[in-house]
């Protein structure tokens, strides 16, 4: 693929999961996105962080989940996942409380590398 | 870049996160419920203010009179859908939904 077509896609993940069904659409679009061989990249901001906490088990509330997902998404084009710190912080968690690798950052520093996308994309 | 905001900054978390993470200089656009963070001697009129010293706050016109808001609070840009659309055209935007 000619360098020229791949864009910058980042997925601006806000909701918590499991009350609704907006980060979970949101990873089912990453999978899609991800034949089309471009750039992406996951900010979790707010309760969007709650999705992607490792320990979920839905089975009492009678849904399959998608923590699993997670994992995959490095194989299909994500090349970077950001969390807010602040919003980890006030939330109590760490670093450590994470699926998968996060790079933690600033609001300001997500504000800074939303610039530089092609598309924001809001789930 | 312009941010749109279309929750009430009473009930919904989104105005504050969209404003921690806009960089200086960047546009936000109040809409649809948004635009409640406007009214003049709110509670919220605070937190606009902070967020004018660096950034430009813009409120969508017709959501302010659908929603009755008497006066808008000092600072805030009150613009049309044709300004919606300037702002679209000029930079990259997101939709905090």
């Amino acid at each position: 693929m000619n360098d020229d077509d791949v864009k910058k896609i980042m997925f601006i993940m806000r909701q918590a999961p499991h009350g609704t069904i907006y980060s979970y659409e949101g990873l089912e679009t990453i999978l899609v996105f991800g034949a089309f061989e471009q750039e992406m990249s996951m900010a979790f901001i707010g309760d969007g962080i709650f999705a992607a906490v490792k320990g979920q088990d839905t089975e009492g509330i009678g849904i399959k989940g998608f923590i699993k997902t997670y994992g995959v998404l490095e194989d299909y084009g994500v090349d970077h996942m950001y969390v807010d710190k602040e919003s980890m912080e006030e939330r109590g968690l760490t670093p450590e409380d994470f699926v998968v690798d996060v790079e933690v950052v600033s609001a300001a520093e997500i504000g800074r590398i939303m610039e530089e996308q092609h598309a924001t994309i809001p789930y | 870049m312009l941010h749109t905001v279309n929750k009430s900054p009473y009930t919904h978390s989104t105005l504050a996160e969209c404003s921690k993470v806009a960089t200086p200089g960047s546009s936000i656009l109040l809409i649809e419920d948004g635009v409640f963070a406007v009214q003049a001697g709110g509670a919220k009129v605070v937190d606009l203010n902070e967020i004018m010293k660096d950034k430009t706050v813009y409120a969508l016109e017709p959501d302010i009179k659908a929603r009755g808001i008497s006066k808008v609070c000092e600072g805030v840009k009150v613009i049309g859908y044709d300004g919606f659309v300037d702002l679209a055209v000029e930079s990259k935007s997101h939709a905090w939904v």
